[in-house]
């Protein structure tokens, strides 16, 4: 779950991070008054999870409460990738003398947090990594004993800091890591962490991610999720226990296991369609979730057609082809439906599905190809 | 021959006289494979599977009183990480855990106490593995399978079942089949079963089906390109996946930064002389232009 600047930015003060902290606003009005209340120049920045806001035009500089006022109004509802700006950060503005990247990974390849640090801040690291990386360093830490001294000063000599900045430096590291092991982050990261003009050094931007697997021990970070910026259909499924991410297609996918769901997607495009979605039931393919799962299909105006794939391993094939049939008794709106059932008791699933007029298929290379057939045939 | 899992082998379960750990330790026994033991805190003293089970209070107990040599995890997502450490503790050397929802951090702490210990983990989040009619340890369905010259390995659940039902209805039987989970930390990445199986001399050709996420796949590819001499097939699941979305699996997403596209592994793999099929159907006539009987 990825969180916003402002929450990050929360999360980063509490372990010491040095940073400018700002207020929140959702109206223009409330702009104007932070401004106020922070005095001197401003900088307004939307609060969305898509990257590259600055280059959509919502990240704004204001000198006056009354410039901050007008700055906001025009980045409130500005569209940013498919996001309408609801929240916007105001925070007092600062005179940058240099800056760098500064993050903490869950590094997968070397099964280690992994610091990374660039002097080359201000741009995404991706885009450091392709244009010159060495400029990048990424250091693994020990997964047991953890962030040490000797790690933080040779970072700090990589990104060439001033001498009486070092101190401050290993704060905001160690206040970085703090909250990455304290959050169970995926990423934390400070881009840009500045020099000020001032010889300051804050952390002008943060991003935090944290694991999934995670958040059910961290109530307090699970209610920073924005579910402004979730598809209503995505936060319906979550809440059913439904693996479920919308996508732009025609032809609803409801598949039992994930790397299968993502097969089902593939063939579906392979056979000259787009898949409207991918969709874990999960284990056991039970009536309830079966139920919550068209509903959240189907409420893509967009779907022509489901296809139903479901490997029977544990669950009985006679089961979910029951289960398939009640639920669609029930839907207020229906489209074709295809549907492959194998492994246990698939053949007594097959009566049943064709009493009930849905398609059936064998493979999933033939579900695939009737079920773009079913939707009007290949975009 | 096979790999990790065989008649000698003397599974505990750990978890056994829960819902998932009953079902599937009943099923693993069907199965032929021998359950010597289960662990339950507080249930020590007590049988599982209608009296075929002794269950024990600690994984050393049981292992001392029946000679257990692997294990399979069937507890919740927060108690596992204590599970495999005190399997590892036990000094059981295969420890599998089929738990999904294992937070990163802990697997960070725990794959790095059992590599040193010198265990073998296979998972988390994995479906386990079958050595087909000799012994199977985990969920995955026993009636699928047949005997055969390939062995299989793959990051994925159900696609697996998919893959080795197409290949036992082409007559194409397999030696192991080995999950090795979805989570972006685990414990046995593919080149450590693909050395297996290259050593293994009954495993005459190997399928790999990957997913998108990570360098796993490209990695496992220039192992391939380096020491892998047998005929192989794979596939990986994901093409249509949008970057920056997890998938279901923890470990399947494509980073904003487009690294771990199902493209990059399909070319990385063909590279290395791996045929990479469009879909799992087309897995078994891979291998038969391959030259697997």
């Amino acid at each position: 779950m990825k969180l916003q600047e402002y929450r990050s930015k929360e999360i980063l003060a509490r372990h010491g991070v040095p940073l400018l902290s700002g207020q929140t606003a959702t109206t223009p009005e409330e702009a104007r008054a932070a401004a106020a209340d922070l005095g001197g120049a401003v900088v307004i920045k939307a609060q969305v999870l898509v990257g590259g806001r600055g280059k959509a035009g919502g990240v704004k500089l204001a000198s006056s409460p009354d410039e901050a006022e007008q700055v906001a109004r025009e980045i409130i509802g500005l569209d940013i990738k498919g996001t309408a700006v609801k929240t916007v950060l105001v925070a007092p503005a600062a005179d940058i003398a240099r800056e760098y990247y500064l993050g903490l990974i869950l590094d997968r390849a070397s099964k280690a947090i992994t610091i990374i640090a660039s002097a080359e801040g201000g741009v995404e690291i991706e885009e450091t990594a392709k244009t010159n990386p060495d400029a990048i360093l990424n250091l693994p830490l020990h997964p047991l004993i953890g962030l040490q001294e000797h790690e933080v000063r040779r970072v700090a000599f990589f990104l060439g800091l001033p001498a009486d900045l070092r101190k401050d430096f290993a704060t905001v590291l160690r206040g970085l890591y703090a909250a990455f092991m304290e959050s169970d982050a995926d990423l934390a990261e400070v881009n840009p962490l500045v020099v000020t003009d001032d010889g300051r050094l804050l952390a002008l931007d943060a991003k935090i991610v944290l694991d999934d697997s995670a958040l059910s021990r961290h109530p307090d970070l699970e209610a920073m999720r924005d579910l402004n910026e979730e598809e209503p259909s995505e936060i319906a499924a979550r809440e059913a226990g439904i693996s479920f991410i919308k996508l732009d297609g025609s032809i609803g996918c409801m598949v039992n296991g994930a790397g299968l769901a993502m097969t089902t997607m593939d063939l579906v495009k392979l056979a000259g369609g787009e898949p409207a979605n991918f969709l874990d039931i999960g284990g056991g393919a039970k009536q309830d979730k079966v139920t919550a799962a068209f509903k959240i299909i189907l409420d893509d105006p967009n779907v022509k057609a489901i296809l139903i794939n479901i490997f029977g391993g544990i669950t009985r094939g006679d089961e979910v082809a029951r289960g398939i049939v009640e639920a669609r008794a029930a839907l207020t709106r229906d489209v074709p439906m295809v549907v492959r059932i194998v492994g246990t008791n698939s053949e007594e699933a097959k009566p049943i599905l064709a009493e009930a007029n849905l398609i059936t298929a064998e493979s999933l290379d033939d579900a695939a190809a009737k079920a773009v057939a079913a939707a009007g045939g290949a975009a | 021959m096979s790999i990790l899992v065989n008649r000698e082998t003397r599974l505990l379960v750990q978890g056994i006289t829960g819902r998932e750990g009953e079902f599937h330790s009943t099923a693993m026994l069907e199965y032929g494979t021998s359950i010597v033991a289960g662990v339950t805190p507080g249930k020590g003293g007590q049988s599982a599977l209608d009296g075929r089970v002794p269950v024990f209070d600690t994984v050393a107990e049981a292992v001392e009183q029946t000679g257990a040599n692997a294990t399979c995890i069937f507890v919740p997502a927060a108690f596992a990480p204590d599970a495999m450490l005190e399997a590892s503790a036990a000094r059981v050397p295969l420890i599998v855990c089929i738990t999904e929802g294992v937070p990163a951090l802990d697997m960070l702490r725990v794959s790095h106490v059992l590599r040193a210990s010198g265990a073998r983990l296979i998972g988390p989040n994995c479906p386990g593995m079958t050595s087909v009619d000799e012994a199977k340890v985990g969920i995955i369905p026993g009636n699928i399978h047949a005997r055969g010259p390939v062995g299989l390995v793959s990051r994925s659940g159900t696609l697996t079942y998919e893959v080795v039902q197409a290949m036992t209805d082409a007559g194409m039987g397999q030696t192991t089949c080995v999950g090795i989970g979805g989570d972006p930390i685990i414990g046995t990445n593919f080149i450590d079963i693909l050395d297996m199986f290259n050593q293994d001399p009954e495993t005459e050709a190997i399928v790999m089906i990957g997913e998108i996420g990570g360098e796993e796949e490209e990695k496992a590819a220039a192992f391939c390109a380096r020491e892998v001499r047998k005929p192989m097939a794979a596939f990986i699941a994901g093409r249509t996946a949008p970057p920056g979305r997890r998938m279901g699996h923890a470990g399947a997403i494509i980073s904003s930064g487009g690294e771990g596209t199902a493209e990059s592994k399909r070319v990385a793999l063909e590279e290395a002389g791996v045929r990479v099929a469009d879909s799992p159907s087309h897995i078994p006539q891979l291998l038969r232009d391959a030259g697997v009987r």
